[in-house]
């Protein structure tokens, strides 16, 4: 079989297609801590990115994926891990969510509470990959993953609390301060 | 737990780069330090793969969606979802998005001067059957201008978003019509240096599923990243 199929940018106009009501909202498992990641997603230039478009995949509140090779017993609140939201005009998102558990990680040990992250907007060709972790969250100095960052870059990963169950995280897409991508 | 199952490494020139300056959007928005490498964990293998009904229902054809049939030239458009070993991706979510016949987009910052179609939306939804088939009837989309460059032309094309087994099967796209004379001026579609990685975003015309007085067919088959032969590292 030949490769696989390009991708191509998701353009500036794929609202209408793509963002649904409630995708920015939590489905499911009404265990765990309610919380809200708000931030900005910023160019080169420092201007917002008013037509990003981010989407998040995460465990629930225990730590488990609703997906068939998480082999661990299935929670008998299936959460929905998968939220989808567009920036505004000021380049603003919001996202709510359950805040998730500690996952497994490679070599028998624990990954800290994260969210991985997509990216997609006019002007970038492909997904931009990243994760948001917490900032109130001691397990995030034995990260396997975080490990892998150069340390002045890390907190470009970790969501900063501002107040009850709510975190801030920018996304900059390029220059000072720029947040840190992955190729998994 | 059992070992992972994880992806295989993507090889080179399969996607496009972020930095391509023909592209006159990406400058500022390309991220200019390399991304970091690390391994796949259960966060990367897992993915949405189900709660598909939450993105609205199944519409498969986008020229109905209204009181009247949509304007301009109704295609069929079906292809089968397969990894890179040629296995079919059964279940998964296809979400498409396009301009109309006009090459105007229902959307608010298209501002190109073209009349939008009050019976066309442009928005569907499918989900892959056993085989990862999928099948849409719709428009043949316009062509649009861009101001990417002087006499910047987009050629026409669907957007198509997918998910496949993980969330790093994810794939957004853009499906191209054969012999289209644009496709040799477009930076986004040239942003592929290869030209057989190009030639998967062209669907191919197809007489057998073309509908006699009715509607012309196009076949778009969709690769999306495949696996490694076997588990590689145990975890716990």
């Amino acid at each position: 079989m030949s490769g696989a199929t390009p991708f191509q940018t998701v353009g500036p106009f794929f609202r209408f297609g793509l963002v649904f009501d409630g995708c920015d909202q939590p489905v499911g498992a009404s265990d765990g801590t309610r919380i809200v990641v708000e931030g900005v997603v910023k160019d080169g230039a420092g201007a917002p990115v008013p037509d990003a478009l981010i989407e998040t995949w995460q465990a629930d509140p225990a730590g488990r994926y609703r997906h068939p090779e998480d082999g661990r017993a299935a929670s008998d609140k299936p959460f929905d891990g998968f939220r989808r939201t567009a920036t505004d005009p000021d380049g603003k998102f919001t996202l709510t969510t359950v805040k998730p558990g500690a996952v497994p990680g490679p070599g028998n040990r624990q990954q800290a509470p994260h969210l991985v992250v997509g990216v997609f907007a006019r002007g970038l060709l492909t997904r931009l990959v990243s994760r948001i972790y917490f900032d109130d969250e001691a397990a995030n100095d034995q990260d396997p993953i975080l490990e892998c960052v150069p340390s002045a870059r890390v907190k470009t990963l970790v969501a900063r609390r501002i107040g009850e169950g709510r975190y801030r995280f920018d996304l900059v897409l390029q220059g000072e301060g720029e947040t840190v991508f992955f190729a998994p | 737990m059992t070992g992972l199952r994880r992806y295989r490494p993507i090889p080179k020139g399969t996607h496009p780069p972020n930095d391509f300056a023909e592209y006159g959007s990406s400058k500022l928005r390309h991220p200019k330090e390399a991304p970091v490498s690390i391994p796949q964990t259960l966060s990367e293998i897992t993915g949405p793969v189900s709660g598909f009904d939450r993105f609205g229902p199944v519409e498969i054809d986008l020229t109905m969606q209204h009181a009247a049939p949509a304007q301009g030239e109704r295609i069929i458009v079906e292809g089968r979802v397969l990894d890179e070993d040629g296995k079919a991706v059964a279940n998964t979510l296809v979400e498409l998005w396009q301009a109309n016949a006009a090459g105007r987009y229902r959307h608010d910052a298209d501002q190109h001067d073209a009349p939008l179609d009050p019976n066309f939306s442009g928005a569907g939804r499918a989900v892959t059957d056993a085989e990862g088939r999928y099948r849409f009837v719709t428009i043949k989309p316009g062509a649009y201008p861009w101001r990417n460059h002087a006499n910047a032309w987009r050629p026409a094309h669907l957007h198509f978003s997918l998910f496949g087994p993980s969330f790093l099967t994810r794939l957004i796209t853009q499906m191209y019509f054969p012999g289209d004379p644009l496709l040799k001026h477009d930076p986004i579609f040239n942003s592929l240096s290869d030209e057989a990685a190009r030639e998967r975003m062209v669907s191919s015309f197809d007489f057998a599923l073309t509908k006699p007085e009715w509607a012309l067919g196009y076949r778009f088959d969709i690769i999306l990243r495949g696996r490694n032969a076997t588990p590689t590292e145990a975890e716990a």
